[in-house]
């Protein structure tokens, strides 16, 4: 894989070639709209922010982009998602699109494996069987979601009996093990204490240099710190697109952009 | 300050009414177990021997032992599970994580409770018509588990699909999510966890099944037969259809044989029973979630 240069976090440039195209995007849960006629651009190797209050439609965004619909009957969505230049909604081997793209959830589900295992769970998945390898894999994915240190003697006990804040590294480690080109969070920092959240903050900028990360956040200052660009969610519809620093510096569209960022409702 | 008001002492009074008459309705609830045991103890312990566990009966079934009924019991219990275990785990695990939520489903479902509510006389009957004569088997041992593996199926696949579907939703998403199929979902995530509760369900399943008379009667247990079967195409003796057989129908019975039998049956339930108990405390104490 081609390593793209790092762009400059104050703007990455629109050189940079799109890794996800969102185009009329439309979801509803029976006949609940959650998201309405949402257009946006993800680009290669940069952090895209998703702010917005509760009910703005940011998990149903990222659930319709890993085809979780599929999941959910109630759920239709509607719109085209291009993930690499493929509508995910054409896209025959569901399983290939998932494994190239790790999510990770508010509330973290450890399995109720060991440690080692649930890492290694996606790698064995994808047919890698040699233990040397997995060691490798395991290691590398839980020294990057900063859980290394505080797992290294515990490999064999269950992650689910994990702290809080471990499990949600250990949901990071085990997105991170797919080795996926797109990185989904959302609101991975709700159950992870203050330090270890600015941790996985800076493990999350050096990763910018090998994928893509969607970021969804209700904490507009981590927005502020990590995305290159943010799009602001309000009530199902994506209210404005932009540089990150222009939305916290006022140069925005919509007043009311300007007031969620300055905590002024939500 | 807190002096009893007349309504705090009513309620109090109210309070100790409904415990005491809870608990005595439980009371009463072990009776029954406490005199059937008690009284099968009492009159079927004397009759328990080596010899009675391990010899064929003697002199029209007044002496001698019960082996061959034990055996039979045994074989027929293990034939049955051998048809039903895989038949109805295999069925609940397309039911709870691969079939769709539609008519067919739900009619399927339907099917599975009316089975497990048809009397045991008329799965006799349906073994005769179906084992027996329709595939030939004739009276045997296959076709006297068949007809009870068909009475254990609903209640396999109930068992199983609770534990399958005890096991949280959001392992199946989090393992979706790293791209599994639904087959590699089951098998690393949902089966390992859902096992203990399958087993638990089997091995009670055992219990009933042994204890089962009418579904063999007509199937393939005999009255009475001076050898051991050679196969499963044989006849067998079992302790259910014994325990009749010298309750009835033989005169000069000793009183204690007939004692003695439904002492040894209820023992291999009591401990069937109480292996899944431990077996289940066992697993709660390792639930990994």
């Amino acid at each position: 894989m081609v390593i793209a240069p790092r762009p400059r976090a104050d703007s990455p440039g629109p050189q940079a070639p799109v890794k996800l195209g969102v185009e009329k995007l439309s979801i509803r849960y029976g006949h609940d709209p959650v998201l309405e006629d949402v257009s946006l651009e993800v680009r290669e190797h940069e952090i895209f922010g998703i702010i917005g209050p509760a009910n703005a439609g940011k998990t149903s965004f990222l659930k319709a982009v890993n085809r979780m619909d599929m999941f959910d009957r109630s759920m239709h969505v509607d719109g085209r998602i291009v993930f690499n230049g493929v509508d995910v909604h054409k896209v025959r081997n569901v399983y290939g699109l998932r494994r190239r793209i790790g999510v990770v959830f508010p509330l973290p589900v450890g399995l109720p494996l060991s440690v080692y295992d649930n890492v290694a769970l996606a790698p064995r998945l994808g047919g890698v069987k040699k233990r040397a390898e997995l060691d490798v894999i395991v290691e590398r994915c839980l020294r990057r979601a900063a859980l290394w240190d505080e797992v290294k003697d515990r490999l064999n006990s269950l992650g689910s009996m994990l702290s809080g804040g471990q499990q949600q590294r250990l949901t990071i480690a085990r997105a991170l093990s797919q080795q996926p080109e797109l990185l989904m969070l959302d609101e991975f920092s709700i159950a992870v204490d203050p330090v270890t959240t600015m941790r996985i903050e800076d493990v999350l900028k050096e990763l910018r240099e090998e994928v893509t990360i969607i970021l969804v956040t209700n904490l507009v200052q981590q927005a502020r710190r990590l995305a290159d660009r943010t799009a602001f969610f309000l009530d199902g519809r994506c209210i404005e697109v932009g540089a990150t620093e222009d939305l916290f510096t006022g140069e925005v569209r919509d007043p009311r952009t300007r007031d969620y960022v300055d905590g002024r409702f939500g | 300050m807190f002096e009893a008001t007349l309504l705090n002492r009513r309620n109090k009074t109210t309070q100790k009414l409904f415990r005491a008459a809870l608990g005595s309705m439980t009371g009463l609830l072990i009776l029954p177990v406490v005199l059937i045991m008690g009284t099968l103890i009492w009159k079927g312990a004397p009759a328990i021997s080596f010899e009675f566990l391990f010899t064929p009966p003697t002199n029209g079934m007044t002496a001698g032992g019960i082996f061959p009924a034990l055996l039979g019991t045994v074989l027929l219990v293990l034939v049955a599970l051998l048809a039903s275990v895989p038949l109805g785990v295999a069925a609940a695990i397309y039911l709870s994580e691969y079939a769709p939520d539609n008519w067919f489903t739900r009619a399927i479902n339907l099917a599975i409770i009316n089975l497990a509510g048809v009397p045991s006389i008329v799965h006799a009957l349906f073994g005769v018509g179906a084992f027996v004569i329709f595939f030939r088997f004739g009276t045997s041992i296959l076709a006297a588990s068949l007809t009870l593996a068909i009475m254990a199926l609903p209640v396999v696949i109930v068992a199983t699909r609770e534990s399958l579907q005890a096991v949280p939703e959001a392992f199946r998403e989090a393992c979706w999510n790293m791209g599994a199929t639904r087959w590699q979902t089951i098998r690393r995530v949902v089966l390992p966890n859902a096992v203990t509760g399958i087993l638990t369900g089997v091995i009670l399943e055992v219990s009933r099944t042994a204890g089962e008379t009418a579904p063999i009667m007509f199937t393939g247990a005999a009255f009475f037969l001076p050898l051991l079967p050679q196969s499963v195409f044989d006849q067998t003796m079992a302790m259910s259809l014994h325990l009749f057989v010298v309750s009835t129908q033989v005169p000069n019975m000793p009183l204690q044989v007939p004692y003695g039998v439904a002492l040894v049956l209820i023992s291999m339930v009591l401990l069937m029973n109480s292996l899944s108990i431990a077996l289940r405390m066992y697993l709660r104490g390792k639930k990994k979630w």
